[in-house]
């Protein structure tokens, strides 16, 4: 269980603005913490593993306080049990695979996790080499191998995904999924893919200049109405034609573009750009604006 | 004459030179990369005057200095009793001082190119920042640190002002090679001149030539 409450002024592009966030996250639930860019997302994540410090926070793990603001308590980012992955992995390029992995071990302890994660994320037959010889998807899974390296109580992921392409994309969360079965591990991740969120978190947080403004399911977060479709996906809206008594929506979902009648009423909500989900509800598909 | 030892004494001050710039060069210009305050363009400017103040201006202050009358002498002359006047020892402080940039700018550089998500990836891994600066930040700029150990070390072989000023042509003790091509040039021997002239342009090639082959390999490695 972890407690978390964290206040700071932000500078971001679109001016200042308040981050003042209240979570709490159960015991090895998997939250997504979704918005724009700048809205305070990655500053969350910073603040839970000690790189940045809020004004005014608290932060309780599993009962043990890593940060009060009112009694002056703030733990640095090593005496937290936290395993952050970065947007740009960082992984060290001046070590192997292997010895990136090895770095995270206290002094004198066992390796036997280190290679027990290699073999998790199937990395065994490149444990020699060094990240610049990695594509993003191998350094990504590195950069997830050595941040469970600790045992951490908290793993943080930030945008892990964002830099690799769709096939790779699909690939990783399954390979997130299959480590948290192994691993359990309490989980934060923040993306923008709406895919990824429902396919990896339990829950959702919605941040909106610094402020949680919707939290729950994923299905119920993003979809306005409750759906009994037999299937959907989420797209994007590229165009809407009128055809007759009906319209046309074009809309984009990952590599195809899918064409779906739609009535006056539905397109009365819908603009060129809406993000919408295209579900089949027994036999006509039906289309939802996506929040 | 041709003498060995304005050769040895100019080799002798640039190691010693280049191993006290070392020491000092790196936390520096650690220092330098990570310190946000604009106060730090003042320490920055200072040390990169030697780049382009005229060796003797700096000479001259440091002769100011470092007069065994003035305040500063008598300190050193009688807590260390150092006399930095026409020293090796002075000499070995006005080239730390007239290297300083060159030690420090490329090492500063090259901290300012990793991207502060390797010290913070260090930090969440349980490493304290000592153990991140050894073992993470210097050993992916040993590119930089190799290039200013050399460029500081050509450099101190090659001054002539500062020592002028300060050192001026005492054999044996502050007689380097670039001073003392500079004596044979005024007494005409000029088939003397040649030889050290001709050794120091050697070795500073072979020295410069030796530095970017082995960063290219350096820098494939990565």
């Amino acid at each position: 269980m972890i407690r978390f409450h964290a206040q700071k002024k932000l500078l971001t592009s679109d001016g200042p603005i308040d981050l003042n966030i209240d979570l709490e996250i159960a015991a090895r639930e998997c939250l997504t913490l979704f918005g724009k860019s700048g809205a305070g997302k990655t500053t969350a994540l910073r603040i839970l593993a000690g790189l940045t410090r809020p004004e005014q926070g608290y932060i309780e793990v599993d009962g043990k306080v890593w940060l009060d603001s009112t009694r002056n308590i703030c733990l640095p980012p090593q005496q937290r049990p936290v395993g952050f992955v970065f947007q740009d992995y960082a992984l060290f390029p001046n070590m192997t695979v292997r010895e990136n992995l090895r770095y995270a071990l206290a002094a004198g302890e066992d390796s036997v996790i280190v290679e027990e994660l290699l073999e998790a994320v199937d990395l065994h037959a490149l444990a020699q080499r060094r990240p610049a010889s990695l594509s993003g998807g191998q350094r990504q899974r590195v950069a997830l191998a050595r941040a469970l390296v600790r045992r951490p109580k908290l793993l943080l992921l930030d945008e892990p995904l964002s830099a690799l392409d769709m096939e790779m994309r699909g690939k990783l969360q399954d390979e997130i999924l299959k480590l948290q079965q192994r691993f359990p591990v309490t989980t934060l991740l923040v993306s923008h893919n709406l895919a990824e969120i429902f396919r990896l978190s339990q829950r959702v947080a919605v941040i909106e200049r610094g402020r949680i403004t919707a939290l729950g399911l994923p299905a119920e977060v993003f979809i306005t109405k409750q759906l009994s479709g037999k299937f959907k996906f989420e797209g994007e809206i590229l165009a809407i034609q009128p055809e007759d008594v009906v319209y046309i929506v074009t809309v984009s979902i990952g590599q195809n573009v899918v064409r779906v009648i739609a009535t006056d009423s539905e397109v009365d909500q819908l603009r060129v750009g809406d993000r919408v989900i295209v579900s089949s509800k027994a036999f006509n598909p039906i289309l939802m604006p996506v929040r | 004459m041709f003498d060995l030892q304005p050769l040895i004494l100019t080799f002798q001050l640039a190691l010693i030179t280049t191993a006290i710039l070392l020491v000092l060069g790196i936390p520096l210009a650690y220092g330098l990369a990570r310190w946000e305050s604009r106060w730090k363009y003042v320490l920055q400017t200072l040390v990169s005057m030697p780049l382009v103040l005229p060796p003797t201006v700096l000479g001259f202050y440091l002769l100011i200095a470092f007069n065994p009358a003035g305040r500063l002498g008598r300190f050193l002359e009688s807590v260390f009793g150092l006399q930095l006047v026409f020293s090796f020892e002075g000499l070995v402080v006005a080239s730390v001082i007239y290297s300083l940039p060159f030690m420090v700018n490329p090492i500063q550089a090259g901290f300012q190119s990793l991207p502060a998500s390797l010290t913070e990836a260090s930090y969440t891994l349980g490493k304290s920042p000592l153990h991140t600066f050894w073992r993470v930040l210097l050993p992916n700029i040993k590119p930089s640190i190799l290039t200013a150990t050399v460029i500081s070390f050509a450099h101190t072989v090659g001054e002539f002002g500062v020592i002028l000023m300060i050192g001026g042509s005492i054999p044996g003790e502050t007689r380097v090679a670039s001073i003392a091509i500079y004596n044979e040039v005024e007494a005409l021997n000029y088939d003397t001149a040649h030889q050290y002239a001709l050794i120091l342009f050697a070795i500073t090639f072979v020295i410069l030539l030796t530095v970017y082959i082995v960063n290219r390999r350096f820098l494939k490695a990565f």
